[in-house]
Order: structure tokens, then sequence, then C-alpha cells
């Protein structure tokens, strides 16, 4: 009991001091330029209205999917950095295939959903299969893709898309398909989206791949010690396949809660950079999939509370960026420091059993 | 004549290690121009001491003294400044560079990096013996010259005291000899020598005095003009020493492994292995003997299906399985002790159950179709736990946190589960002491005699003389020769493996 509340103590302290240094170098910027650390924080920890406390909940579904697409790379010890365009490619071929309502209702959710999935995947697998036939790094091969991503979306959009003045959209869903979702509030605060639940599916599923199956054992196996997974009989070609589609599998669904929650189409009001903020939570959250909640609901409540610094005051919202980004660089740090420092503590006490036994 | 320089006194040295064994009371006098013998088993708390001596670690208590003064070493630069050097089992040399420019990397400021350097190296070769030429590449130097060359570097660097942390592992027996002619050299102009070795043989041969480490203490000294294996071993272990002999012949007529003219060749085009064919029956032990890297690695990976055979056929029984791929041949019954336990045969960070799976995640206890058996692997691995001794205070400990012999017995176990066909071991007792030892040789044999046919990789030359039922000699990968271990000497051996005799 008590090595287990040790253990639990342990595994709080590097995010908490990941925390506490992030809001000591923010308060430190904020100082610099000239405003009021004060106001920032009060603004920042001000119970968040209605409509916020909303766009928590949904911001922080859309933010944990694609962490756990980064998770399922890194376990592995393949960097994903190509999250970004997965979702991005996925979310328009879904939103397109959706909005066209070659079928309706359930169906077209859920095919819609399949496309999205099958699509992140492919174009995750590209960056897989060039990394083990080319041994083309997949760092820089999902960084290029993400650029062909982006660029043959918009082109794809030009030329398919329904042009409405200076904008530019697919077809839009049609209303019976969308997913009813809960409003907690009042109607004009919003509703939390429907396939927020995609994310609990999400995370359960990567917890109970990771822990319980023999691939995910393989997974970890690979990411702690590709020479020892290879001697074991794990064919390393093989999981780098594997690892990169699922990852590509999940980041294809990122966005689609909020397309069939409000969104409707794929346009102006497409949200980006969910797959870097992905990236940051999976570090933050240890890939763990209990870690990557709270990180998630950390990255979701910061950002959409820096909306209220613009009417409260005179701070950009941009700020919060650097708490994100120290965050995550400070966490990387004390993980590691903490990892030192357990690893010496265990020695010690297998040495201590040892004598008294 | 020896001097003071080069007297070492360590006192009352205790280390709180944050390991698995502590230094305690550790007493040990190297008197000068002496072959000071440290031996003891693994994890008796050489390494710390090693360590602390040249100030990789510092002592929480007692004192070192080097010429009669009391020194502490913050690094191993201070320990160098003081006279103490120390020769890794693994060597720390840059390949693409020469001899010269190995020499003098990180020590450029003694005699530059040009022709006082190079006449500075001449001096030491000479003097000692080393033979090295300043302007070869180290790539084209044998194990045993690079040995010299790191020998050399500690002298270069001023050490009067030098520290050998089992040098004689990597070396044929030819090569052994020639070492200790440089070390005796070394003692005559005055230098001390802490010589750390599991092998009693040699600490016979070339000591002048003998410590003796258990349980992170000195137990003792030893005269070893005097003194027999036996008593060694006996103050070591406080037990007999085991012997890897087996009794009688248990081999039977049924072929377990076949390799028929297997070649195995890189990118470039060259052999790593060419046309060997060896057959492996139930029951019997098949002893490969070579210098380092003369393809065993290569024929265990080619066994073991991580690397498929460039021409040739591989049966494992009546199957073919030249193309097969790990898993399959695992799943068909081959057990596996990897050479390198630490990038090959664990995940250190992970729980000893943990560990227990790898390498059998597709059979049972440990997995239950596509799932894993947790509960069925853990109750697996107390069940090693208790049959092989492993010393651990419990399953869910990590497995970086044993000591090496631990470590090794649980692989042992682990691979012995199911009851393997074949068992293909690589150095299944490189860095374990005595007495694990004596129970992996003891768990070898017991399988043997119940039908198990296996590989056996050793630089050992005793356990493979006194483990196999036949030996074979690899050489450039190649086999060379067909050896009766009742019958060969650790010298015939050593003159096939350098390729000395014709075979």
């Amino acid at each position: 009991m008590n090595k287990r509340l040790q253990s639990i103590g342990l595994a709080l302290l590097a995010p908490a001091i990941a925390v506490v240094v992030a809001v000591l170098v923010t308060t430190v910027i904020i100082a610099a330029a000239g405003s009021s650390p004060g106001d920032f924080w009060s603004a920042m920890f001000s119970n968040p209205m209605p409509r916020i406390k909303v766009n928590i909940v949904n911001q922080t579904a859309l933010i944990y999917i694609s962490a756990v697409a980064a998770a399922i790379g890194f376990r592995m010890g393949l960097f994903n950095i190509g999250l970004e365009g997965q979702y991005t490619i996925a979310s328009f071929a879904a939103a397109s295939f959706a909005g066209a309502a070659y079928l309706s209702g359930f169906a077209n959710v859920a095919v819609a959903l399949l496309v999205a999935i099958v699509v992140g995947a492919a174009w995750s697998g590209i960056a897989g299969v060039l990394k083990v036939t080319r041994g083309v790094s997949e760092v820089i091969s999902t960084i290029m893709l993400n650029a062909i991503a982006v660029t043959l979306v918009g082109y794809l959009l030009d030329k398919h898309g329904v042009h409405e003045g200076n904008t530019v959209h697919t077809k839009k869903l049609p209303k019976g398909d969308q997913v009813g979702g809960w409003a907690p509030f009042e109607p004009r605060d919003g509703q939390i989206w429907g396939l927020v639940l995609l994310a609990v599916v999400v995370g359960v599923g990567f917890w109970v791949l990771l822990n319980k199956t023999r691939f995910g054992f393989d997974l970890r196996a690979s990411g702690q010690s590709e020479t020892a997974a290879r001697a074991s009989g794990i064919d390393p070609k093989r999981m780098i396949v594997i690892a990169m589609l699922l990852s590509g599998a999940v980041a294809g669904l990122t966005w689609m809660p909020a397309y069939f929650g409000g969104a409707g189409s794929y346009g102006t009001s497409f949200q980006t950079g969910l797959g870097f903020l992905g990236l940051a939570v999976a570090l933050l959250g240890r890939n763990t999939p209990l870690g990557m909640v709270f990180g998630a609901v950390l990255f979701a409540f910061l950002t959409a509370q820096s909306n209220t610094l613009t009417f409260k005051t005179d701070i950009s919202p941009s700020i919060v960026q650097i708490t994100q980004g120290v965050a995550v660089l400070a966490v990387v740090i004390a993980y590691e420091v903490v990892r030192r420092w357990r690893t010496r503590l265990e020695q010690r006490q297998v040495a201590r059993e040892l004598v008294a036994a | 004549m020896a001097d003071q320089a080069s007297s070492v006194e360590l006192r009352d040295i205790t280390k709180r290690f944050p390991g698995v064994i502590a230094n305690h009371d550790v007493d040990v006098t190297i008197r000068p121009g002496t072959v000071h013998a440290l031996i003891g088993e693994n994890g008796a708390g050489k390494s710390t001491l090693m360590k602390i001596l040249y100030g990789v670690q510092k002592p929480d208590e007692g004192t070192i003294s080097v010429a009669g003064r009391e020194v502490v070493f913050a690094s191993p630069t201070d320990a160098i400044k003081a006279g103490v050097g120390m020769v890794f089992q693994h060597f720390m040399l840059a390949d693409n560079l020469t001899v010269l420019e190995n020499m003098v990397l990180g020590a450029e400021k003694l005699h530059g990096i040009g022709d006082d350097a190079r006449a500075e190296i001449r001096r030491i070769s000479d003097r000692f013996g080393f033979g090295l030429e300043p302007d070869v590449l180290v790539e084209k130097l044998g194990v045993a010259a690079r040995q010299r060359l790191e020998i050399a570097k500690v002298l270069y660097r001023g050490a009067r005291i030098i520290i050998l942390d089992e040098p004689t592992a990597v070396l044929v027996p030819q090569e052994v000899d020639a070492l200790f002619e440089n070390l005796r050299e070394l003692k005559d102009a005055g230098n001390s020598v802490l010589f750390i070795s599991h092998k009693l043989d040699e600490v016979l041969a070339i000591a002048d005095d003998i410590t003796v480490m258990r349980r992170g203490t000195t137990v003792g000294t030893a005269d070893p003009t005097t003194a027999t294996k036996r008593e060694l071993a006996e103050l070591m272990v406080g037990d007999e020493l085991p012997s890897p002999a087996t009794e009688e012949s248990t081999v039977t007529d049924v072929v377990e492994l076949r390799l028929d003219g297997v070649t195995l060749t890189d990118e470039l085009g060259r052999d790593l292995l060419s046309d060997i064919s060896l057959r492996i029956r139930r029951g019997e032990v098949l002893g490969i003997a070579g210098v380092e890297g003369n393809g065993q690695s290569e024929l265990v990976e080619t066994v073991m299906g991580m690397r498929i055979p460039s021409s040739g056929t591989i049966h494992l029984g009546d199957d073919e399985v030249t193309r097969w791929h790990t898993r399959k041949l695992r799943e068909a019954g081959i057990g596996y002790v990897p050479e390198d336990r630490h990038r090959h045969g664990l995940l250190l960070d992970s729980p000893l159950w943990e560990n227990r799976i790898l390498g059998h995640q597709t059979r049972p206890p440990s997995a239950k179709g596509p799932w894993i058996n947790r509960a069925g692997a853990r109750k697996d691995t107390q069940r090693i736990i208790d049959e092989y001794d492993v010393r651990t205070p419990g399953i869910d400990t990590a497995a970086r946190a044993l000591s090496g012999g631990n470590q090794q017995k649980l692989i042992v176990g682990r691979e012995m589960s199911g009851e393997p066909r074949l068992l293909v071991a690589s150095h299944p007792t490189r860095g374990v002491d005595v007495g694990a030892q004596a129970a992996i040789w003891g768990h070898i044999k017991q399988a043997r005699r119940a039908g198990l046919a296996v590989l056996l990789i050793s630089a050992d030359l005793d356990e493979l003389i006194g483990l196999s039922d036949t030996i074979q000699v690899i050489l450039r990968g190649r086999m060379v020769g067909t050896y009766d271990p009742s019958t060969v000497t650790p010298q015939d051996l050593g003159a096939a493996m350098t390729g000395a005799m014709a075979s």
C-alpha cells in the first residue's frame, strides 16, 4: 500500500514540477513585457463562462484523440510528426464523403468515420512503408507529408468545393446527419458534441491494446529495446508499419467530433494545429491513457480561457502558447530527472531487501 | 627497482552504493612493482571498488592513499593525475583513427600530436614489448593489439598503477601468455597492476598478491605461490568449486538441428559465414569455439532466423526452417540465451514478470489467444525465481535493479520454459558469478539428459570443454576443425582458433 502511494506520488511529481515551472516562466515573461501577471492569472483562473466550459470539453476530446495517435507512435519509438497532415486529409476526405450524402443517417456517419480512419492510416502508412523499405526517417517524411497534405487538400477543395463569396468549403452535411449533442447550459452556450464519446472509446481502446494484448506488449517492447524485441521474435519492420497505420488511423478521427457536432463542412471552420497539440499532450501525459487526459484538459483549458484575456486584460492570448510550450519542455526534463531518481530508489530498495533477507 | 610511487592502500572503504551490493570495510594494499589480483564472484563489489579507485565514484567512508599520501578523487582526471589508470573490458578506441591519434586523443597537451608523441609511443612500445606502430589504423588491429594499445594509452598518460578489468576475457590462451609477458615487463619497471579476473588459473600464474572479495567486502588474501585453485574458490564463494564437466554421454541418433552449406553474405558481398554444415542430435551439446568476431554472432542470428542465409539449408527436426523468422522458430521450440543480455535479452525498465513474457508472447502461460495472460505470466515468473534461485525482492522489481548473475538466471529459466527442443546459448555464463555459473551449467546438463539439443557458443574454453559433447572451431566464418572435448586441451583449441595450426 505504502509502495503504491509512493509510486503514484512519483508519477505526479514530474507533471507538477512542469506546471509550476511553466507558470513561473510565463509570469516572468508577462512582467518583462510590461503587463500585469496578476491580471493574467486572475483572468486565466477565473471561473470559465458556460460557453467556455462547453468549449473546454469539446477541445479536450479533439486534443485527446490526437494525443493518443501520437502516443501509439511514441510507445514504439516512432515520431509521427505527421498527425497534422493525416487528420487534415482524413477530415477533408470524410467531409467530402459525408457531404455528398451517398448514405444517410447513421450509415453516413459510420462510413464517413471509416473513411477518415482509412485515409489517415493510408497517409501515415506512406511514411511507414518508406521507413522500412528505403530507410527514410519518419520524422522527415511525415513533416513533408504534412506540407503535401495541406497543399493537396487546398487544391482539391478549390477545384471541387462549394465556392461561396470569398470562401470555399465541402458540400454541407445534411442537417439530419448531424450527431446530436448535449447542452448543459443555455442553448446559446453551445453543445457538447455527441462524438466526444469517440475520445473515450479511443482512450479505453488504447489502454486495453497497450496493457492487455500481445500486440501492445510487442509495441512496448519494440519501443523499449529494438534489439531485445527482435531477439524475442518481433519483426521490427512489420511493427513499424502497423504502428504507423494505427497512429494515422486514430489521427484521422481527430476532427470528426467537431465536424459532425456542428461544423458540417470542411472549410473555414476546420481547426488546424490539433496534430501538434496532440504531440505536446502525449509528451505531457507520458503516453499513458490517463496522463494524456490530464494533459488534454490542461491544454484545452488554457486555450479556451485565453479567449477571456481579450476582454479582461491587454495581454495577447498568444502568451498561453508560451505556457504550453514551457510546460512540455519542462515535463520532458522533469520526467527524466524523476526517472533517474526513481531507478536509484528502486535499486536501493532491492539492495536493502536482499541484505535483510 | 620498485619505488614507492606505485603503492596503493585502500583502507576501510565503505560505499552505500545505490545498487545491489555495497562495499564495506574493504582493505587492499597494493605493493609497488607487483601484480595484484582482485578476485571474487560477480556482484562481490569488485566493480564498485575499481570505480572508487579510478575516481568514478566517491567512497562514503574510508581512505585511499597513493605513494603514502592520502588522496581524494573527484573524477578519473584526478586519478590519472595521481598515476592511476584503468583499462576497461570494453575497449574505448576509435577504429577509423590511427594508433597515434587514439593515443593522443584527450592528452594532446602531454607530448603534442606530432613527432614528440610518435617518439613517446615508440619508447613505451619498445620498453614493454607492445609492438605498436603509431601510424597504423586501429581497425587493422586484432583484439590483443587493441588491448596493448589501451594499456599503452594509460601509460602514455603517466599512470604508474594500472587497473585491468578482466583483461583475458577476450583473449585466446596464446594471447594471454603474451599479455602476461607484458605485465611482467610493466612491474619490472616499477609499475603496479591491479588485475581483476574470474579465472583462477590465470590469477595463480601472474599475481604476486591476491585479495579475495565476497559480498562487498575483502574476505582474505592469499599467497599465489602456495594457494590452490580450490582454496581460492572456497574463499570466493565459501563453497566448492563447480565444474562444468558432464558425466556420461546422452547423445542420441535423432538429429534436431542440421545446417547444410549455410553461407551468409553481407550487403557488400563479403562472406560472413562460408559453407557451414553441422548437426546437433537430441541430448547433444555442440560447442563452438572461436576468437570473438569470427562469425559466432552471425551463426547464432542465422539459426535464430534473425538473418536469412544467402544459400544452404537449415532443418529443425524434420522441418526445413531456412527462411523461418525468429518468432516461428521460437514457437517451434528453440530457446535462446543471447550473448548480450542487456541489449537482446531483457527489457531493463520492465518488471520481471513482463520480462518473462519476452520471447514467449505467443505461448502459454504468457498469452491466451491475442491477449496477454498476466496472471499466468506472473505465476510462472515466481516459478522461475524459485527454481532458478533468482535473488530478487519480487516479480514486480525492474530487471535493471538485479545483478548480472540474477538477470542471467532469469533469462536461462525463461528460455528453458516450455520444454524447448533446441537451446541456442551464447556465452551463457559470461560475467556471471561462480554460484550462478554452477547453477546455469546444472540446468543445461539436466535438460541435456532430458533430450535437449544445445548449440553452445562460449569464449570460456573450460566451459566449452566441460559441457560439450563435440567442439567445432570457427575461424573467419568457416568451420576449421572438430574436436573431442575429452582429449582436446585449451592450447590446441587456441591454436585452431587463431589459425596457427593447419587443421
